[in-house]
């Protein structure tokens, strides 16, 4: 718990210091959700309907770029080494890099999801809570095999490609519980979205097990 | 008896079907310095990785202060100093950060005096609380070192440590590592620099196509004839 920490926090320094992936988590995120509205050009009465598919959209993408930009840090100068040479257990580094990227993801949702009600014209004040919850269940389905196939993804050659590659087949299952979860808190509130975020809670734990074991395995060549 | 910091019976490793190390026996006891020396490719790095645990062996024994790696790697890693090709050091945090970063890990009680003291032994003082992107290469080799060096560790394995440093900064690295060798810790040094590492060294391995060929002690101008004679001509190195 305690080097989780160490790693966390020293992420964030570097982050809050370079804003590299914040930078591009923002822009990214806006001009998805500019193009999507443009393109779709919905009604007001159209538009919640296609909030849901916009807001996974944005998340997932500009997600990926960030969370693999966590992991160039630690390829840079090698600083992998220094890390797997130190007395931490691997499932550790797991828990500070996937704590980071949660809160890469937090922040990112905090831009995202006004924009969204702003230009998809969503009334999100009574739904705030249970829209929050989807999202949080979601971020954590999302950033704990994203954690894991960007430990993986960073040690290839072709790492850009090689990510959604092997992420995008395995998120299936979190994209879909999350868009229906969402849809449902738009629709009815938290009450109608229960058996939504239940499947996502599964996935969860799931995914965050399955990387919290994987991870000492594919972190060592 | 305790059993040696090193222990590596019939040691492989594969990359995609090529033995980049075939069967390397080694072991080297506290107190003692091991200078590793090998033409280009002989497989140093990878020995010097799958020593420090960043890499599996493909065969083999290998045990770490009698602890068999592929069992209890993790009770031995605190013991043990890494510095391989690139620095492990954070480009975006300060030289002070990064030990302070690498201290937390290792849980170092006296981790502010500890910092502060290998900072003044690297000559980085001045530079502490610059960002670690802004040193010259001498200047994050010498942070590189302070890292490994922060927690006390009785095995270091070093990657040509003496990349980069000027003469006065080697010559500092060289006492250090005499003073860590009459203390006990076990070290293990990769290095084409035979002048400046043979007096150093209690031994000198050979190692060629992944096998240790030749071991022994002696001076400069002995250790480059034994080289020579069991690399042949593809060594082209050896003595600067």
């Amino acid at each position: 718990m305690r080097a989780a920490l160490t790693i966390l926090r020293k992420d964030l320094r570097i982050e809050w210091r370079t804003k590299e992936s914040l930078s591009s988590f923002v822009v990214l995120g806006i001009l998805l959700l500019v193009v999507f509205t443009v393109a779709h050009d919905p009604t007001p009465a159209e538009a919640p309907a296609l909030a849901p598919a916009v807001l996974w959209v944005t998340f997932v993408f500009t997600g990926i770029l960030g969370i693999q930009r966590g992991f160039l840090l630690e390829r840079e100068q090698d600083c992998l080494a220094g890390l797997l040479t130190a007395p931490v257990d691997p499932a550790a580094i797991y828990a500070g890099k996937l704590a980071a990227n949660l809160v890469l993801l937090g922040v990112l949702e905090a831009v995202v999801v006004p924009l969204v009600g702003l230009l998809l014209h969503v009334e999100l004040g009574a739904v705030l809570p249970g829209l929050l919850l989807a999202l949080l269940l979601g971020a954590v389905g999302f950033a704990a095999l994203a954690t894991l196939f960007a430990a993986v993804a960073v040690r290839v050659r072709a790492r850009e490609v090689m990510l959604p590659l092997l992420l995008l087949p395995l998120l299936v299952p979190v994209l879909i519980g999350g868009v229906k979860a969402t849809a449902a808190v738009l629709a009815g509130g938290l009450a109608g979205a229960r058996d939504a975020l239940g499947v996502l809670l599964a996935f969860d734990a799931i995914f965050v097990t399955a990387g919290w074991l994987l991870f000492p395995y594919v972190v060592r060549d | 008896m305790t059993a040696p910091p090193i222990r590596a019976v019939g040691l492989t490793r594969w990359f995609a079907g090529t033995p980049v190390l075939g069967h390397v026996d080694l072991t080297v006891a506290a107190g003692e310095l091991v200078v590793l020396l090998g033409p280009n490719g002989a497989g140093k790095t990878t020995l010097l990785r799958v020593l420090a645990g960043l890499l599996r062996p493909s065969g083999g024994e290998l045990a770490l202060f009698g602890v068999d790696v592929r069992r209890g790697a993790d009770t031995v890693r605190g013991r043990l100093g890494y510095v391989g090709h690139e620095t492990a050091c954070y480009p975006d945090l300060t030289g002070a950060e990064n030990l302070a970063f690498y201290a937390a890990l290792f849980a170092l009680r006296d981790a502010r005096a500890r910092i502060a003291e290998l900072l003044a032994w690297a000559g980085l003082e001045a530079a502490a609380h610059r960002r670690v992107r802004t040193y010259s290469r001498g200047m994050q080799q010498r942070l590189a070192l302070a890292r490994a060096l922060l927690h006390r560790p009785a095995l270091l394995l070093l990657d040509e440590p003496f990349t980069g440093l000027d003469p006065e900064a080697a010559e500092r690295l060289a006492a250090r590592l005499a003073a860590l060798c009459a203390e006990g810790c076990a070290l293990v040094l990769v290095t084409h620099d035979l002048e400046r590492t043979a007096p150093l060294a209690t031994r000198t391995a050979v190692l060629h196509r992944g096998r240790i060929v030749w071991q022994g002690t002696g001076d400069a101008a002995a250790i480059a004839a034994a080289y020579r004679a069991a690399v042949g001509e593809e060594g082209g190195c050896g003595r600067r």
